[in-house]
């Protein structure tokens, strides 16, 4: 069914030389909670388009200060723009988020596997993401969305700890308008004004409608959310190959050199971070790794 | 009565249950409806009925004097309501309040309570199948004690 072979591991692509950042010009900032934020870029040297695919991440680097790796989240179809949601937590973030628009950054990348939206078409799709794990499912809902007549029944789980929490608000209304895939909102605690669900994530995997033989599951969020989500979806029946999940680790070449993200034989910013289920069970479960 | 049947076939909580069983249980149930806001039962109340939720939204709640109500769980389609029923003193140990129309299927305690007593082949089938509403519920709470945003 949905492959998970290296197949879809294509390499950077999207710039001529993947050690080399290549300055990219911030065009807008909008704020999405108190300490998250998406950043617009374009090449600073003019029009090549970026073409990246869902789930891959590039190395952004604020000069003088450091680089990190940040989730690709805009529409891989628009390829004259570069969207990323980052949340200031670090020395490098924090220095990203005091840039005003005109102000430049290097950009190296497309690093990285994806998400297997095209492989995944003539199944369901339930998508489970949890706080910040939207921004790097957003370009794989668009792509789906794109070509929403090849697949099934469409699920969106969408958990944050409050609602103040949530990201793409707009668009998350605009989405729940739709006739043609549910979305399902849940918070850990909110009061009494907030009218959506309350609980964690995986108390609406039970209410999702899917066929779990026939389902491609993508999760995305912190650790502990993903195992227990994993655990869900394997409840429900959803086979471990069908189940895309998208690890973290301190990405630092992007290109598998450097060995700081390793995680048993894989190198995560080379192999995932997007692995099928199966695939990285072993060290999934594995502790202190 | 004939005409609850389907309806409490329906709902997940009993689906494929025994219409030997069914039919019992119909003869403990009502349909029950709930407007946005109102109250399906209240912290402290006698627990009378349990709930299967047909339709609709409702949020278990924590009155306290300072932050006023704190939702602590939604339940939704497809899900079990109230469990205080099961344990003496029999009272609800938290408030439930509609978020939206919701409609249900109400159980009258007693009446289950009897025809389980009566039938323990029934009453084996409920328990494990409260048994897993209550699993499900704990590990979730659990899940919510951790703050999986936090850690």
């Amino acid at each position: 069914m949905v492959s998970n072979a290296p197949a879809h591991r294509p390499q950077a692509a999207g710039l001529p030389t993947p050690m080399l950042p290549q300055p990219f010009q911030i065009q807008r900032v909008s704020q999405e909670t108190p300490d998250t934020f998406t950043l617009v870029l374009q090449p600073a040297s003019g029009t090549a388009p970026f073409c990246f695919l869902p789930g891959q991440f590039n190395m952004l680097y604020a000069f003088g200060v450091g680089e990190v790796p940040i989730s690709i989240s805009g529409d891989p179809a628009h390829t004259q723009i570069l969207v990323h949601t980052i949340r200031a937590v670090g020395t490098v973030t924090k220095a990203i988020q005091k840039l005003k628009p005109g102000r430049v950054l290097g950009v190296r990348g497309p690093f990285g596997s994806h998400w297997p939206v095209a492989e995944a078409a003539g199944h369901d799709i339930v998508i489970v993401v949890g706080g910040l794990g939207l921004a790097p499912l957003r370009p794989a809902i668009y792509q789906i969305l794109a070509h929403r007549a090849e697949y099934g029944n469409f699920e969106l789980i969408v958990g944050a700890r409050t609602p103040a929490d949530l990201l793409y608000h707009k668009e998350l209304e605009r989405w729940r308008g739709r006739f043609d895939f549910r979305v399902h909102v849940t918070v850990d605690s909110a009061s009494p004004a907030w009218r959506n669900n309350v609980g964690v994530v995986t108390t609406l995997i039970p209410r999702a409608r899917f066929d779990p033989w026939q389902t491609a599951a993508l999760v995305c969020g912190p650790g502990v959310m993903m195992r227990f989500t994993v655990q869900e979806l394997l409840q429900r029946g959803v086979k471990p190959e069908n189940i895309y999940i998208s690890m973290e680790r301190n990405m630092q070449c992007g290109i598998g050199l450097c060995g700081h993200c390793q995680l048993g034989p894989y190198f995560i910013c080379k192999d995932g971070p997007v692995f099928a289920f199966d695939q990285i069970e072993k060290w999934f479960a594995l502790r202190e790794i | 009565m004939e005409t609850l049947l389907p309806i409490l076939a329906a709902h997940p909580f009993l689906a494929g249950l025994e219409s030997k069983h069914s039919q019992k249980l119909a003869e403990c149930a009502s349909l029950v409806s709930f407007n946005p806001g109102q109250m399906v039962y209240t912290e402290g109340q006698t627990a009378t009925h349990f709930y299967l939720i047909r339709y609709g939204r409702v949020a278990l709640e924590i009155h306290t004097a300072r932050r006023g109500a704190i939702t602590l769980a939604t339940v939704g389609e497809g899900e079990f309501l109230g469990w205080s029923w099961i344990v003496s003193p029999h009272r609800w140990h938290i408030d439930a309040r509609a978020l939206e129309l919701t409609r249900a299927i109400a159980l009258d305690f007693s009446c289950v309570l009897r025809y389980c007593e009566a039938d323990h082949d029934l009453g084996y089938e409920f328990m494990k199948r409260f048994a897993v509403v209550l699993a499900q519920s704990l590990r979730f709470l659990k899940l919510q004690l951790v703050d999986v945003y936090g850690v």
